[in-house]
């Protein structure tokens, strides 16, 4: 404050001897609010742990000798600052891995991660570092960094002290950097620093220092510089953490509260639990209690991540491990609950344990209906693992028998796409993805519509509400025009823009949920040629006039193309829709009509021309086997393709209808 | 003709030039290499007369490439070899390819002493300018002079190649073509639509724009047209795009539409036999040198599975427009076409694709346009 104050009388001086013209204004301006918003970062974080600290609330207590040797941490970053590329390199240093064990990236273990390069599941590793002869235990927490899992990660930062915080040399801050930065400072953890990738020659590790002090409010003078890539600096980094990352705290001996920050299914063991001892003990035959669903289990054993399973005769406080005890399903234990014992239990949970809501939704279909069973037993597979995937058999006319599936986010639906393809080797069919929408009927009843086919008859609607997310979105300047323009083309509302710096700005944007939902980061990663980036979470509901896009083909209403869109966006998308249509449907023996419709009224038409020729002139004897294969290859194609009435529609069509831009 | 028949075809690869859209397995300046494959040839025969085994030969085809460019005394030399070699049935209808370029009297009179009892030479248009365009080394004269000549040295039995859907073409001038091969009197025609197959000169000429062929309209048009032109001079339309005087249908080729078998000599060249089907090198020296090795040059061999031998005499069947006759169907199979493909045959029917009658099932004119859809039908 005091230094606000300071500047606002330099500024006010300036001003008076007639040192400053416009431009120095705007530029006083934004240093101005940027010193402001660091401020009021810093000073209330600094704040925080002053509070805490001087008062000793019931969380904070001192840290045992056993303790003082611990440090909880996890890393957070923007996508490909090197966050995954420090974690490898920093279990190397400790001599967790040997150079045989060691694969590209090892705590992403599923094929999939490796090839998104983020990390879908979280893990804990424990590592051995011996600091002026001194052992210390660094529990290394690793987190997924996408917007759809913010609940798992700030469950997993409640589980740490510390993080260490990556930003790429030549890149600097991100969307997403300052989302996990807030969320890490809301849990009150000790941030650390580091500048990765110097060894680039774009690097500008001043600049991004400096950037981290003006933006987040952090001291970064000492922040390491590495290169998480060539293994520089990685031990600055361990001392830094043994040094600035507080110990755990808790008392041993009071009721145990350990929280789950995550799990997972084993074949062997069960559902084994990620756990961070916040109070108490826990060891082998102890009864423990879950709080959230009062559901009581056996230990059978318990351990730490080495990275590998390995048991431990007991965890206490300050301690992070695993727990097994005969857990059949993962839904016994939720991501944020507690875990305490049968017959002595804590008085209150920890805080932050909330129930895991879907976000989007899609219609999930088998390409081949006679394996409709394989896709449920597949489902049902999947969700062993994965807590926040929701499913319910549903049919659509068009489509036949499937399900109607929740997911976190798009990446959530996307990931699991993929894996049923892959991993259970299932052709689907995938409707549009779709939000939540509340309508209020005439009656006063309330409904949560997710599928445009359930939406009543709008004679009966009162109005309705769709979910509305706030935007963040950073990007070089010259594409702010652009930015704008893409987010009002989204029904969004603009709520600010700050500058970074003189060529980075970041712009927020209120945007209903379904306008964002399908290609918008593509398009404006095409509208900013890459540069941009982008975060948002969801702020509530509002009312909208939306209606139902109905798509009928040959005169029959599609139920799986049906849309709710904003009445404003009817006709162009309703246009836009039957032209895909029509390139994506194949020419068939007779002529369709395509047409999209609200209620009754056809607001566009195409035609697809009867196909007129489809003959081999010549076959003689070496033309036999040929034809015959090329029969058999369209044959196959046809079976990606969904018979909807009269019409053969190739399943592509169900979801590439939305893409536009 | 089962068991005891079967049609021999062999190959000769060798052109003066190559046409701007043909993707057969024929070259151009090898002619170096001439000598070497006739004896190739012949030591194919030798090696193929246990397949043959005691089976009569009812048809025998000299395709191309250009047959025609050997010397006359060379081919029948071969005939005769084979003749030797196998049993050639009295009434075999023995067809040679030619190219009218490289047709004269004396050769025709050759070829017709040594066996040869049917004709078919690549016209391919009526109008010169196409001709060119397609890189043809003749003229429409030279394939009258040809014919003439045929007459004369005995040919009773003369089929003209021709094809429509051409650069630049317009249905009149396809009638015209059809005219002037009506004119000659030939027993046999058979009309293709112009294919353009990737890999050929055309292909590239058609991809980079500076040829245009017929819209699909237009080109359906010329087929529909030729065919009532045709039928109205007197021919039938048996196959697709073929059409014969009655009585001079094409007997080889009736093999494959009727999926029967039949054993083919060359590089490049197809056989089928005993539910086996299998492709000769079609590169002339590796076709030679596998003769000289193995004795014979088979590439790949396939073996058709009953399920894909009742699909294939479908499909080649339907190209007829008498369709595939049910009783050889069942004799061939065990059971009718309604055990195999009944509700398929009533979906067809219900569509106007097809027509059933109490001896065979065929396509309708809409059915035969649309021929690769229908068949998917049949297929499982």
């Amino acid at each position: 404050m005091l230094f606000c104050s300071l500047l606002i009388i330099i500024w006010m001086m300036d001003f008076a001897i007639g040192k400053m013209n416009f431009i120095h204004i705007v530029h006083y301006r934004t240093e101005f609010v940027k010193l402001i918003t660091a401020s009021t970062a810093v000073i209330s974080y600094r704040l925080n742990k002053f509070y805490a600290t001087i008062f000793k609330g019931e969380t904070i207590g001192m840290s045992n000798a056993r303790q003082d040797k611990i440090r909880n941490f996890c890393i957070i970053a923007h996508i490909d600052h090197g966050k995954s590329t420090l974690a490898d390199r920093i279990l190397e240093i400790a001599g967790v891995l040997t150079e045989r064990d060691m694969e590209k990236q090892v705590l992403d273990d599923m094929d999939l991660e490796r090839e998104r390069g983020i990390t879908i599941k979280s893990k804990a590793v424990r590592l051995s570092y011996k600091d002026d002869g001194e052992e210390y235990i660094l529990n290394l927490i690793d987190t997924p960094g996408h917007v759809d899992f913010a609940y798992e990660v700030s469950r997993s930062l409640a589980a740490c002290e510390g993080a260490i915080l990556v930003v790429d040399a030549s890149q600097g801050i991100e969307a997403q950097t300052l989302a996990n930065v807030y969320l890490a400072l809301e849990h009150d953890l000790e941030i650390v620093p580091v500048i990765n990738k110097i060894d680039l020659p774009s690097a500008r590790p001043d600049w991004v220092k400096k950037e981290i002090e003006d933006v987040i409010g952090l001291v970064a003078e000492d922040a390491p510089l590495i290169s998480a890539k060539n293994g520089i600096g990685i031990e600055e980094v361990i001392e830094k953490i043994i040094s600035s990352i507080p110990a755990p705290t808790g008392d041993e001996d009071a009721p145990l509260k350990a929280l789950i920050f995550d799990s997972f299914y084993d074949n062997y063991k069960g559902v084994i639990a990620y756990i961070r001892i916040k109070e108490g003990k826990l060891k082998v035959g102890d009864k423990i209690k879950m709080m959230a669903t009062g559901k009581e289990f056996e230990v059978t054993d318990v351990g730490v991540f080495k990275p590998f399973l390995t048991s431990v005769p007991e965890l206490r406080a300050g301690e992070v491990g695993y727990v097994a005890a005969s857990i059949k399903n993962v839904r016994d234990t939720r991501v944020g609950d507690t875990i305490t014992h049968a017959d002595n239990p804590a008085e209150e949970p920890l805080p932050g344990y909330r129930k895991v809501n879907p976000m989007v939704y899609c219609g999930v279909y088998p390409a081949d209906g006679a394996r409709y069973e394989e896709l449920r037993e597949a489902l049902h597979k999947l969700q062993i693992n994965d807590a926040s995937l929701s499913f319910e058999p549903e049919t659509s006319v068009a489509l036949g028998f499937g399900f109607r599936c929740g997911f976190l986010g798009l990446l959530h639906m996307d990931i699991v796409q993929e894996r049923l393809e892959r991993e259970y080797d299932l052709d689907l069919v995938t409707t549009a993805p779709s939000v939540i929408y509340k309508v209020v009927m005439h009656d006063g009843t309330k409904l949560d519509i997710s599928n445009p086919t359930n939406l009543p008859d709008p004679a009966e609607i009162d109005y309705m509400e769709e979910p509305i997310v706030n935007a963040q979105i950073m990007a070089p300047t010259e594409y702010v025009g652009a930015i704008m323009e893409l987010c009002q083309e989204r029904r969004g509302t603009y709520k600010g823009m700050e500058y970074m710096e003189e060529t980075r700005v970041l712009i927020t944007y209120e945007l209903p949920l379904n306008e964002i939902i399908y290609d918008f980061f593509d398009a404006l990663k095409s509208r900013t040629r890459g540069y941009a980036s982008f975060d948002y979470e969801l702020i509530g509901y509002q009312q909208s006039d939306l209606v139902k896009l109905d798509i009928l083909l040959n005169g029959e209403v599609v139920d799986a193309l049906s849309l709710i869109v904003h009445k404003d966006k009817a006709y162009t998308r309703g246009r836009g829709i039957a032209e895909k249509l029509k390139e994506l449907i194949p020419r068939q023996m007779f002529e369709i009509p395509i047409q999209a419709a609200i209620g009754n009224k056809i607001i566009a038409r195409e035609t697809i021309k009867a196909l007129r020729k489809d003959v081999l002139a010549k076959c003689y004897g070496g033309d036999i086997s040929r034809k015959r294969k090329l029969l058999e290859k369209q044959k196959e194609g046809k079976k990606r393709m969904r018979q909807v009435g009269s019409v053969e529609v190739p399943q592509e069509a169900f979801m590439s209808v939305l893409k536009f831009d | 003709m089962r068991e005891g028949t079967i049609g021999l075809y062999v190959h000769f690869p060798f052109c003066l030039r190559k046409c701007l859209y043909c993707d057969f397995p024929s070259y151009a300046q090898k002619d170096h290499l001439m000598d070497e494959y006739l004896k190739a040839i012949k030591v194919e025969v030798d090696h193929a007369k246990a397949k043959i085994n005691s089976r009569r030969i009812k048809t025998v085809f000299l395709g191309g490439g250009t047959p025609t460019l050997y010397h006359e005394e060379e081919l029948a030399q071969l005939l005769d070899y084979i003749k030797h070699s196998c049993l050639i049935s009295d009434d075999a209808e023995i067809t040679i390819e030619a190219n009218p370029e490289t047709l004269n009297p004396r050769k025709l009179k050759v070829l017709m002493e040594a066996g040869i009892n049917r004709l078919s030479i690549g016209m391919q248009a009526g109008q010169d300018r196409h001709l060119r365009a397609l890189g043809r080394i003749h003229n429409i004269a030279d394939v009258e002079r040809g014919v003439d000549w045929a007459r004369k040295a005995g040919f009773e039995n003369i089929n003209l190649d021709l094809m429509f859907g051409l650069p630049n073409q317009s249905v009149d001038e396809w009638l015209e073509s059809l005219g002037c091969a009506v004119k000659m009197g030939v027993e046999h025609i058979s009309a293709y639509a112009l294919i353009i197959e990737e890999g050929t000169t055309l292909y590239e000429l058609v991809e980079k724009g500076r040829l245009r062929i017929p819209p699909e309209d237009v080109e359906r048009d010329m087929y529909h047209r030729g065919v009532q032109f045709l039928k109205s001079q007197g021919y039938i339309h048996y196959e697709i795009s073929n059409f014969a005087i009655p009585g001079k249908e094409c007997r080889h080729n009736l093999l494959y539409w009727q999926n029967k078998e039949y054993i083919g000599l060359g590089s490049g060249a197809h056989s089928y036999l005993q539910g086996h089907r299998w492709s000769n090198y079609a590169d002339i020296c590796k076709y030679i040198d596998r003769i000289y090795e193995y004795g014979n040059g088979i590439e790949q061999c396939e073996e058709i599975s009953l399920s894909n031998q009742r699909f294939e005499t479908i499909m080649m069947g339907l190209r007829l427009n008498s369709g595939v006759s049910k009783k050889i169907f069942r004799e061939r199979f065990g059971h009718g076409l309604e055990y195999y493909y009944g509700d398929v045959l009533e979906n067809l029917k219900a569509m106007g694709m097809l027509i059933e009658t109490e001896t065979s099932i065929y396509l309708t004119a809409k059915g035969m346009d649309l021929q690769n859809s229908v068949l998917l039908h049949f297929m499982e």
